[in-house]
């Protein structure tokens, strides 16, 4: 994408000014998107985004400035650009050489969807599409999305790393609308990996397509959900967000450092309930949120965050760790070459415990049953945290029962954390997700086995 | 219009003059910049310049449209886009309605949206704002931390040309203050949050976004968990703001033409308190969004959706009002040179009543006081109507402002709170969102909590 030693060159420009660290993140990323709605393919949309973001760190203030212009005319002039906001004026020129590094990738890709005929991606709206409306005659409506994108990246600094990387996408999204008496109700699946098309052939796009229907048809009975504080147990490969949001921001160590959590200052203390232990995990093959190096150039890698309840770490960006004096845990994730990078998330989730998840409804007399979360927010500050429930149950004496209208869940994350008291043996991971912090959006990854919190606020309107 | 104006225009009228017979072409370009400086302890923790442009293409043949767009205008990605919005024409489903928009005559409002103050502003002072700021935040509560103080302008200029005769420009820019803070009492933190737009600096506020950023995380210290009841609330004006651009997906055109509205079949009918007018007006030069222009390029106008409670219109865009058997409302909008014009509201405000939200509030006997919401991504379906939030705020007895809570939620339905909306106050503000901001009183909403 650039010259090696273009880059050495703008790195010693960028530094110019009295810099300690210069990076420069360039991608050139060619994507595919094709929308169906109302039974029509609307349109196929073609994108190319490329461009290099370039960061100098001064003391505490980092300069950022970025460009489209992948000359050594343009790079130079973001590399000065980023320069002046960070300066510190004695203007000592460095030279940068730079090592070139080869990781092994996480994601192995047998067919690039840049090699794929686009009808055959539009073949998978009309499936999607198709399957969705013979569901039920309930259905009255149905929008799918299919997208794919391939990001060629190239990270360099002056600490003399150098690496290249490409991430492939492909994600298959279906939504479905069914009409009855009681007004109109929703459904929604989607399924996203780091892998090429071949992932389609792998997984049965007509049963995505049916379970997004079923959940729709299956609210037309919905009853209102409750309100007020009661046991609830989410199904296994759902319900991650929860811990996404109860401790997973929290434990960013960006926010950790600047007070703004309720985890500061308490690694090595009990936080959960012993039988939690939490894992942010970059390296698993063709999950959603899996890098090879992560967005600074730092290999992913595998991070306990709580062990058997036990606060063990945080996450880290590059320069925060730096600061500690500490190694990378490959947590600095940017959206694109126009952000900066900060602390992220990659696949969180919880281990499985020991319970028959079964037994875990029978065993509750009176709660919630969650079959399908939406997305969640947390306030990293005072802990509170909430996420939807787009396909719920009430349990009664054991039993899961009538269907629930949808609504929000709201908790405290320490409060909740403490409060898991049972944890199947039944792991998996759930659909794609898309996480926002600071209005940047990164794609991350989340599971759980089927577990219960014996205590959360549902946000229902019956009494 | 200005020379960089010039050359987008040009760009845009160079792309559509390509179009062959029986093609309908469209060519949106932009450029744009932003600056943000991040002020953390009194000293700047990041500053992004940050300049993008780009190019989206739509291309119409026999019914079927095709799409692409690139992140530069360097001239060679420009025939690529060309050349694959083309080939992507192919695989869509021929539609009866497609096609672009066309002049229809409303004349543009003008409206003063490029401020050469703020072009000029010079960095330091936007660095001094930011830092000001924070000590402001700081001063104003001893009990106050800052999680970041900051400074953003952002600056945009697009082109838009049809082989159907649209060809328009325009620029604009603006400006605002951010103050994030936290408040601490023992182990318990709580936060809040202040901020000030503007054409220009000038116009910021920077006292009252600092007290404010103060007042919002101080007065939840000690909040606790509430019982459950049903009772009425008050939204803050930033809450009704919020809870306004969720109403605004069920009067989309779009939605409406596709069956997903809820209030698809109740046009002429009534569907709120007869107190309610809602009215989308990106021609008030005071709202943050105003624009001369849809993302069509067709004038920008003012729409009376709902009229004392009654249902008047749907916003559309050529292609919404195609189907609907109308004519556009000048409601395109289109994220960037990234996307195809969806439909929605630009500039919504509900009509103000002239209490203030003291006033509204002193006459309530168990009621709270909305100051945040979370979660309503997650919790509200605009399509069955279930509208569900996480809140934190104060509790209302006999009149006036009480007790602190928090992790509770509150539920209704969007069609229930449009009916049970009792009174708007008088107390408009201006925010940096697609609605205005204005105290909101609805009754008979469950609160959930204990």
């Amino acid at each position: 994408m650039i010259d090696h030693d273009v880059l050495e060159r703008v790195l010693a420009t960028a530094m110019r000014s009295g810099g300690e660290f210069a990076e420069i993140y360039a991608e050139d990323k060619r994507s595919t998107s094709a929308g169906l709605d109302d039974g029509r393919v609307e349109q196929v949309t073609s994108g190319r985004d490329r461009g290099a973001g370039i960061r100098v760190v001064a003391g505490e203030t980092t300069g950022f400035a970025h460009t489209s212009d992948l000359t050594e005319r343009g790079l130079r002039a973001a590399a000065e650009a980023a320069a002046a906001a960070a300066s510190r004026g004695d203007g000592v020129t460095r030279t940068v050489s730079l090592t070139h590094q080869s990781h092994d990738r996480r994601n192995d890709i047998a067919q690039y969807p840049d090699d794929v005929a686009k009808v055959d991606k539009v073949d998978l709206l009309r499936r999607v599409d198709e399957s969705a409306r013979s569901a039920g005659a309930s259905i009255v409506q149905v929008s799918a999305g299919y997208g794919d994108s391939r990001k060629r990246v190239l990270i360099a600094n002056s600490d003399g790393l150098l690496v290249d990387d490409e991430i492939v996408r492909c994600l298959l999204r279906v939504s479905a609308v069914a009409d009855g008496d009681t007004g109109m109700q929703t459904g929604y699946q989607s399924m996203g990996h780091t892998i090429g098309f071949e992932v389609f052939t792998d997984v049965n796009v007509e049963e995505l397509a049916r379970d997004a229907a079923r959940q729709a048809i299956t609210k037309l009975d919905a009853r209102p959900a409750p309100s007020g504080t009661m046991p609830v147990v989410i199904k296994q490969g759902t319900g991650g967000i929860l811990f996404h949001e109860a401790c997973g921001h929290g434990l960013e160590a960006d926010l950790v450092g600047k007070g703004a959590s309720v985890y500061r200052g308490k690694r090595g203390e009990l936080v959960a309930s012993p039988l939690v232990t939490v894992v942010d995990d970059g390296t698993m093959a063709g999950e959603w949120g899996t890098l090879t190096v992560d967005d600074e150039g730092h290999q992913t890698q595998r991070n306990v965050l709580i062990e058997d309840g036990v606060l063990s770490d945080y996450m880290w960006d590059f320069l925060r760790a730096r600061k500690e004096g500490r190694p990378p845990s490959g947590n600095g994730r940017r959206q694109s070459y126009m952000h900066l990078p900060m602390v992220r998330m990659t696949n969180t989730f919880v281990l499985a415990g020991d319970d028959d998840p079964d037994e875990i409804v029978r065993a509750t007399d009176h709660g919630v049953y969650v079959a399908k979360l939406g997305g969640g927010q947390v306030n990293t500050a005072s802990g509170d945290f909430v996420f939807g429930m787009v396909e719920a149950y009430l349990i009664e004496n054991g039993e899961i029962t009538e269907p629930l209208r949808e609504g929000n869940l709201i908790g405290n994350g320490p409060q909740a954390l403490r409060d898991v008291d049972r944890l199947g043996n039944d792991f998996a991971m759930g659909g794609p997700g898309t996480c926002g912090k600071d209005g940047q959006g990164v794609p991350v990854g989340t599971g759980q086995p089927t577990l219960r919190v014996k205590a959360l606020t549902i946000g229902g309107t019956a009494a | 219009m200005t020379a960089t104006l010039d050359e987008l225009q040009a760009l845009a009228d160079k792309v559509v003059a390509q179009a062959g017979a029986g093609e309908q072409i469209e060519a949106y370009v932009s450029r744009g910049g932003e600056t943000e400086v991040r002020i953390y302890e009194g000293e700047v923790e990041h500053f992004v310049s940050a300049q993008s442009e780009g190019i989206g293409v739509r291309v119409i043949r026999d019914g079927r449209t095709g799409f692409a767009y690139a992140g530069t205008l360097d001239p060679g990605a420009v025939d690529e886009v060309l050349a694959d919005a083309r080939d992507n024409v192919a695989f869509g489903t021929v539609d009866e309605w497609a096609g672009l928009a066309e002049p229809d005559g409303v004349e543009r409002t003008e409206q003063t949206l490029w401020n050469e103050t703020l072009a000029d502003f010079p960095t330091d002072r936007k660095i001094e704002l930011a830092k000001e700021l924070e000590r402001l935040t700081l001063a104003a509560d001893t009990r106050v931390r800052v999680d970041d103080s900051n400074y953003a302008d952002a600056w945009g200029e697009a082109a838009v040309a049809t082989t159907t005769g649209i060809r328009e420009c325009r620029r604009q820019n603006g400006c605002y203050v951010t103050v994030s803070s936290l408040a601490d009492d023992g182990d318990e933190t709580q936060t809040g949050f202040g901020f000030s737009v503007g054409r220009e600096p000038d116009e910021f506020d920077l006292a009252r976004a600092a007290g404010e950023a103060a007042e919002r995380a101080t007065r939840l210290l000690g909040a606790t968990k509430p019982p459950s009841r049903r009772l009425t609330v008050v939204l803050d004006p930033f809450v009704t703001a919020q809870f306004l651009g969720v109403i605004s997906s069920t009067v989309d055109g779009e939605s409406v033409v596709k069956g997903r509205s809820l209030f698809r079949d109740r046009l002429g009918e009534q569907v709120a308190a007869e107190i309610v007018t809602l009215v989308d007006d990106p021609t008030n030069a005071l709202a943050y969004t105003a624009t001369e222009l849809d993302g069509e390029g067709l004038a920008a106008r003012r729409n009376v959706l709902i009229d004392g409670g009654t249902l008047r219109q749907f916003v559309h865009s050529s292609y919404s009002a195609r189907r609907a058997g109308t004519a556009s409302t000048g409601n395109a909008i289109r994220g960037g040179y990234a996307g195809t014009p969806g439909v929605g509201c630009l500039a919504l405000q509900l009509q103000p009543g002239t209490r203030s939200q003291a006033e509204l509030i002193a006459g309530i006997d168990d009621g709270l006081l909305v100051q945040s919401v979370v979660g309503l991504h997650s919790g509200v379906n605009p399509v069955s109507g279930d509208f569900s939030t996480g809140a934190s705020g104060m509790l209302i007895a006999g009149g006036e402002v009480g007790a602190p809570v928090r992790e509770l939620t509150i539920a209704s339905t969007l069609q229930r709170m449009l009916l049970d909306v009792v009174e708007v106050g008088g107390d408009v503000d201006w925010l940096p969102m697609r609605a205005a901001g204005v105290s909101l009183v609805i009754r008979d909403v469950m609160m959930s909590g204990a």
